[in-house]
């Protein structure tokens, strides 16, 4: 299985402002009757950015001059509450390729890296910086990259990390581990012997 | 060296460390439900793989299921399909699913500890963000995405970085009417709703050594609340005691063995942590939520918050976001705000014990007029323990809708839900914005008491008061 190496994103993108942004938020369960994740892209934010009546609210993804971005910039605490895939299933499904903000719920980080959509975060004066220089000008090129952990935009550069396994394992193109784990097989089955509550 | 229960159950299950740092880690428990688990078996059949150990693979329903409705077909297409596709699968792939017609259907984290598969020194993962319930046991509970319920299907195992471990510790007596939801309520409140990212909680003192199964369940369900994926309570006779006896608990011989190796797992004394916090138990009170998420907590008797005495910039607008959201009114008493539902239930208060508990409090006591209350059990087990202690009747008899096993009005994915901008006084574990079904409806989360003394008086009460606990 080979897996794209993920050094680097760019593209347009697009602030969605506010802390502990949470799951539900993200993608609202109803949504999660499904048994596949086809189609999640347009559920994205449902329930802040339609009207009851399916009508568009005032909303960062609704305003044209942010139509395809690829990078989603946002606050503190985002993606917490739920360990629904389907959140970060809607936001790659929606489109964007990666995530910036202060810092990321844990089984959130961990749920986008295995999808191969990098979250970088960043200081909150930086991603204030950074949501600036996006509003003033929608059409400026932001590349995040994670060799150097960094964000470059419009001749300005911010620091951006991200967990070092989580890095690693984009970066060399080993983000979704299924692979390696079975070929831990037999190292498995040994482990699995000590432990009796395994044995079948 | 001393080591503490993370460390000690984590080394005991780490395979190997992979290229990029982290650690092939063991699950020996993998728990599956209806909503996390149809694409992780879908992509199973894309890449022809088999499950890796289906004897440690249990399946429940519970996040569709009509908590009002026995008979299948259900009136919701979309979650008949998902219970057909949890049959179809675990028929497939020879997983034991405790469907409704086997009387121990429920939810799943009520579940596996009934069932005795929730044991010390074990790892477990589950599709759900609340599987830090079966930490109370002294297990290590990850709650995972679809993608890793994919790679434990597959392999039994995960890729995972440790986590620091910070102790919690609760000393002294808690009050009357103070309840172990409070407990956690007020950590959440103390240390923030994502003051524990990166951290398993390990809750501990004398708070916790006298708490039930039960109690300790509830505080470790909500540990993701404050950002920690994993919580636990290192296991002790009262551990044991719960298991003795369950379907699935060792018997004879191998009880025995257990159970030493289980006292094994426990923190050594002494052992080292990446941070202790105390908390002292007196200074917990009866806790409920006033905003938009389960950190926004106050006491029964404190105000609503103002923005205009918020710190930062970003708590005042944290501040008025929710205030406008709950239409709350700042500086306001948060005790008289008037309540339209009352729910009883979810897997962090569905249990006997909350039952019993109001059961108790609320016999020969009415449901306040224009409160729409019910009681949900957390599984058909509890259902059927409440039925024999006539708990149902009590709260039938109450005014509240005694209705079937199920997640019902904690999340929105089956009927149960608020219709437009109602206020639920409810026993659950989120009261983000549109939780509870409803994109304007407003979740007040409390104890399952404080939940009975809102429905009996019709508006957010201290059941200290209404029930006359003090005296």
């Amino acid at each position: 299985m080979s897996l794209a190496k993920i050094s680097s994103v760019s593209g347009r993108a697009v602030a969605v402002p506010g802390n502990d942004i949470d799951t539900d938020r993200i993608i609202p369960a109803r949504f999660m009757k499904c048994v596949t994740f086809d189609g999640l892209g347009e559920f994205l934010f449902y329930d802040v950015r339609k009207n009851a009546d399916g009508s568009d609210r005032s909303h960062p993804l609704n305003d044209p001059r942010y139509k395809g971005a690829t990078i989603l910039i946002s606050g503190a605490n985002f993606g917490c509450g739920s360990s629904r895939e389907h959140a970060p299933q809607a936001i790659q499904k929606y489109g964007f390729k990666a995530i910036v903000a202060e810092n990321f719920a844990e089984i959130f980080f961990g749920n986008c890296t295995t999808l191969g959509m990098p979250c970088l975060s960043a200081k909150r004066e930086d991603i204030a910086i950074l949501s600036a220089a996006v509003e003033a000008n929608p059409g400026i090129e932001v590349t995040l990259d994670l060799v150097r952990q960094e964000i470059r935009f419009g001749g300005q550069r911010i620091s951006a990390t991200l967990r070092e396994s989580a890095r690693d394992a984009l970066v060399n193109g080993r983000w979704d581990a299924i692979g390696e784990l079975l070929e831990g097989r037999n190292a498995v089955a040994e482990r699995a012997k000590t432990l009796p509550y395994l044995a079948a | 060296m001393a080591q503490s229960l993370f460390q000690k159950v984590w080394n005991a299950h780490a395979v190997r460390t992979l290229a990029n740092g982290q650690t092939q880690l063991l699950i020996g428990t993998h728990l599956i439900h209806e909503v996390t688990s149809p694409q992780a078996f879908g992509m199973l059949r894309d890449l022809g793989l088999k499950v890796a150990m289906p004897h440690r693979t249990f399946a429940t329903v519970d996040h569709i299921v009509p908590t009002d409705q026995f008979a299948e077909p259900y009136r919701d297409p979309l979650a008949q399909a998902m219970m057909d596709e949890l049959r179809r699968n675990c028929a497939q792939f020879g997983i034991t699913f405790f469907d409704r017609s086997t009387g121990r259907q429920g939810i799943v984290h009520i579940v596996g500890p009934e069932q005795g598969i929730t044991q010390p020194g074990t790892t477990i993962a589950c599709g759900d963000s609340h599987t830090s319930t079966h930490g109370a046991f002294g297990a290590i509970a990850f709650g995972i995405g679809t993608s890793q319920v994919r790679d434990v299907l597959a392999t039994q195992t995960m890729a995972l970085a440790p986590l620091k471990v910070r102790r919690i510790e609760v000393n002294g007596s808690l009050r009357p009417g103070v309840y172990a939801k409070d407990v956690i309520l007020h950590i959440i409140r103390v240390l923030g709703v994502n003051g524990g990212t990166g951290y398993a909680y390990e809750y501990a003192g004398n708070v916790f050594d006298g708490f039930s199964m039960e109690e300790r369940m509830t505080v470790c369900n909500m540990s993701i609340e404050g950002g920690a994926r994993v919580g636990y309570v290192n296991p002790d006779e009262t551990t044991f005691a719960y298991l003795k006896g369950r379907p699935y608990s060792p018997k004879g011989e191998a009880w025995d063995k257990a159970v030493a190796l289980w006292k094994s797992y426990a923190s050594d004394p002494g052992c080292t942590y990446d941070d202790v916090f105390r908390i002292d138990a007196t200074d917990i009170a009866p806790t409920v939520t006033w905003g938009i998420n389960p950190g926004q907590g106050i006491s029964i008797n404190e105000s609503i918050p103002d923005p205009k005495s918020a710190g930062a910039p970003d708590e005042k607008a944290s501040i008025e976001e929710a205030l406008a959201y709950m239409k709350l009114k700042p500086g306001a008493p948060i005790k008289g705000t008037r309540i339209d539902v009352a729910f009883l239930g979810s897997c962090t208060n569905g249990r006997l014990s909350d039952f019993r508990e109001v059961a108790r409090f609320v016999k020969g006591r009415k449901v306040a007029a224009g409160v729409k209350a019910i009681a949900v059990p957390g599984s058909q087990i509890v259902a059927a323990q409440c039925e024999k202690e006539g708990i149902d009747k009590v709260l039938s008899e109450a005014g509240f809708e005694w209705r079937a096993a199920g997640c019902s009005m904690c999340l929105a994915m089956n009927p149960d839900k608020l219709i437009g901008d109602q206020i639920c006084a409810s026993s659950s574990n989120r009261n983000f914005k549109g939780r509870q079904g409803s994109i304007t409806g407003r979740t007040i989360l409390m104890s399952p008491l404080m939940v009975a003394a809102a429905a009996v008086t019709g508006q957010v009460a201290d059941a200290r008061e209404v029930f006359s606990l003090n005296n």
